[in-house]
């Protein structure tokens, strides 16, 4: 080892005595006797939220060469950089928030979706195939096809043959159509009606997926089709949107035909960002007539 | 050709070999969605028994599509090498599992019958494996490639290091890459897979993963896995690009779906030799996985095990540098759980190396899966002591922009340790010259501080 690395060496050594000591400082150590005073302490010192920032920004390399740009890195991405680790595994931190961030995500994909806020926005609900969450999971090719009542429903009650027709749906996640479509839907319609463009009556798909939407152009005989999906939920991100939009869509159409604005969220295109864009977006897939690889931009 | 089987007093009798590839896989609820499942644990085992009894010839004769309606069974069909053919087509499949189980067969006695399988019969012998059968057949398998740099080779474990970003943002990328050198990661490649799949924004990342790569001279490949037309358009414009990517399937009706056929591959590498920065012979890099093809209903009612199979068959005439299958990224209606996703990156990791591929696996699942981190870890050690090429790995396991989880950069680092595996010589050397690992391999106090590879260190 040479004097450099023992010196070094010493610093981090250092260090850490010091962090590990300030810690202890601010954490009550031994138990009282009376359990009420206990129960009190621990009011107190609240831990911070699992999945929170404040303990995310906790899980710190110790002792990095150049601390300022960590931090700029730990700005520039949501990934988890700079963690550190304890020898060639994670620290325990870096352990509990990966697996407390995977509980929400997992359970982002149980959730029921929010009746009330879709009454707000006036978007009412038809249902694929698939009749509850599990089959939703296992059996996409039903997720694909509307239910005879949404298909009677939206011919009866849906403006025909628009330009553009728009509609929302679950998908993998339920957090997504609510932390997004407040702010991305109004945008949106209004940006093309504005447009002078024939836009349909937007509607809600439970347990849908994204080819939902070829059989949504067949029923209402839209030209162009777009629905705001909720992806499977990620660790960083539980509540991301996508939108999928394709030109003359029928049941069947290869993949290669979609064109995708995916990573709506409020960490990564900001709805109201995504709703704009989108806008320009579908006029621009109108008047080429194409979408998907076809579509060069 | 027998299509019948007994067990527990029961006759089973199925109606073509197609049917009897379906029957004899290991459970997937793909295969349950397509219809084409073993209906009862009992006829599952018989149609293996029925398989185990095929001869090649029957496999190779019975394509699962038609060589008139389909590119990719043509590209497998015309490859077989004749002389080698007629040597082992009287073998059954039990006989081919045998003898590639045999402590007298090893990798020169597999290579000599490679050309005589086609991806039909590599699938059903991987049917006739168990996991560990798996393991220790595809160890026997090394399979070298070279782009800038060689990596495949015996006691070497490679890993891509991924450093995607929500919205492609440069410093964000450059962050995630520099977290993962300094851990030894990105020997296989530097590989980001773009939110935005257009040629302006794919030239751009070609250049920043360019950038990285020459200034701290990393003896690796860079790659941006934007869709094949992309890529090329960007190379076109001028694009520093080492190799080109694309997710493909096992019929041309999937590889349709996905915006591309053979002919686009060629294009792709005659545009490399080129135009290309690599030097090496391997310009190409395929993803895969189990269930793509059912989803966009391009799997002719054969079972998802059979056309992972036929995608290594369309890569091969193409020498990749490597491949993987994205084993979990799909979904629960193709793997339900990790028991499914487990038994899946073993058969695919097996069938490629079996095929003549530098295999290697993203080791991942989805948030709508029954699996969790602690499944993947375990696949990733059971694919790296079965001889994996690389596996993938990602800042702490959590891909931003994917929205899956995959290996963690310190998986790596642990799993080459506990397993004794090394990353390839040139960059173990460059590892050693930024310190973050000391003459043996061990890590200093440098590993895992990314501000390494920053200006103005303190």
């Amino acid at each position: 080892m040479s004097i450099l690395d023992r010196e070094k060496l010493i610093e981090v050594i250092t260090r850490e005595v010091m962090r590990v000591l300030s810690e202890k400082n601010t954490t009550p150590q031994y138990a009282h006797p009376n359990s009420d005073v206990n129960l009190e302490i621990n009011a107190r010192w609240k831990s911070p939220d699992l999945t929170g920032q404040e303990f995310k920004s906790s899980i710190q390399i110790i002792d990095p060469e150049n601390p300022l740009a960590l931090r700029a890195m730990e700005k520039a991405t949501t990934a988890r950089v700079g963690i550190g680790r304890s020898g060639e595994r994670l620290n325990t931190k870096s352990l509990l928030s990966l697996r407390a961030d995977h509980s929400m995500a997992k359970d982002a994909v149980q959730k029921q979706i929010d009746e009330d806020l879709l009454k707000e926005l006036n978007l009412p609900i038809v249902q694929s195939k698939a009749t509850e969450i599990n089959e939703h999971l296992t059996r996409p090719d039903l997720g694909r096809q509307l239910s005879d009542e949404a298909v009677d429903f939206i011919k009866k009650n849906c403006i025909q043959n628009p330009q553009i027709q728009i509609y929302v749906s679950d998908g993998l996640s339920n957090s997504a159509v609510e932390n997004n479509i407040k702010d991305l839907l109004p945008i949106l319609m209004d940006g093309l009606t504005d447009a002078g463009i024939k836009v349909g009556t937007p509607f809600f798909i439970k347990y849908g997926r994204v080819g939902t939407g070829d059989a949504v152009s067949e029923t209402t005989n839209a030209e162009l089709v777009c629905v705001l999906l909720g992806e499977r939920p990620g660790l960083a991100a539980a509540d991301s949107m996508s939108a999928y939009i394709t030109y003359g869509a029928y049941v069947g159409l290869p993949e290669s035909k979609r064109t995708v604005v995916s990573n709506i969220h409020k960490n990564g295109i900001q709805p109201v960002e995504a709703g704009a864009y989108l806008v320009d977006l579908l006029q621009t897939i109108l008047k080429e007539k194409k979408s998907g690889v076809d579509l060069q931009m | 050709m027998r299509l019948s089987s007994q067990l527990g007093g029961k006759s089973y009798n199925f109606d073509s070999v197609k049917e009897v590839l379906g029957r004899a896989n290991e459970l997937k609820s793909g295969d349950a969605m397509a219809g084409i499942a073993a209906r009862s644990d009992s006829e599952r085992v018989a149609a293996k028994d029925v398989l185990s009894n095929l001869l090649i010839s029957d496999v190779r004769n019975n394509p699962v599509v038609p060589y008139e309606e389909d590119e990719v069974t043509r590209l497998i069909q015309d490859g077989i090498d004749e002389n080698v053919y007629n040597r082992i087509k009287n073998w059954s499949i039990a006989e081919l599992r045998e003898f590639i189980l045999s402590e007298n067969t090893e990798q020169a006695e597999i290579d000599e019958i490679r050309n005589g399988l086609t991806s039909e019969t590599i699938a059903a012998v991987a049917k006739l494996m168990s996991n560990l059968d798996l393991i220790y057949a595809a160890n026997k398998i090394r399979v070298h490639t070279t782009c800038n740099t060689t990596m495949g080779r015996r006691g070497t474990l490679s890993a891509r290091l991924q450093p995607n970003h929500t919205v492609d943002s440069i410093d964000g990328i450059r962050a995630s890459l520099f977290e993962g050198l300094s851990y030894g990661v990105g020997d296989a490649v530097l590989g980001l897979n773009p939110v935005n799949d257009t040629i302006a924004n794919t030239k751009q990342i070609f250049e920043l993963l360019d950038d990285v790569k020459n200034k701290f001279e990393i003896p690796s490949q860079i790659c941006v896995l934007a869709h094949i037309n992309t890529q090329i358009e960007a190379v076109k414009q001028g694009a520093p690009c080492d190799m080109i990517f694309q997710s493909i399937a096992g019929s041309e009706k999937g590889n349709t779906a996905f915006g591309f056929s053979a002919t686009t591959v060629q294009e792709a590498t005659d545009l490399l030799k080129v135009k290309g920065t690599a030097k090496g012979e391997n310009l190409l890099y395929f993803e895969t996985g189990q269930g793509a093809e059912l989803s966009s209903d391009a799997n002719f009612g054969a079972d998802q095990v059979t056309m992972e199979a036929r995608c290594y068959g369309f890569a091969k005439p193409f020498k990749p540098f490597m491949v993987n299958t994205v084993v979990g990224f799909i979904g629960p209606e193709y793997l339900y759980d990790s028991k499914q996703v487990i038994r899946a990156g073993l058969e695919d990791h097996f069938m490629g190396k079996l095929t003549g591929l530098p295999m290697g696996c993203d080791c991942c699942y989805t948030n709508h899966m029954a699996a969790d981190q602690n499944d993947i870890e375990n696949l990733a050690v059971m694919l790296s002591a079965a001889g994996c090429t690389y596996i993938i790995a990602v800042p702490s396991g959590d891909d931003i922009m994917l929205n899956y989880q995959t290996n963690s950069y310190q998986d790596i680092q642990a799993i080459r340790t506990l397993l004794g595996l090394r990353p390839i010589k040139e960059f173990e050397d460059w590892m050693k010259k930024i310190g973050i690992i000391d003459e043996n391999g061990r890590p200093t106090y440098r590993m895992g501080d990314a501000t390494i590879f920053t200006e103005s260190r303190r």
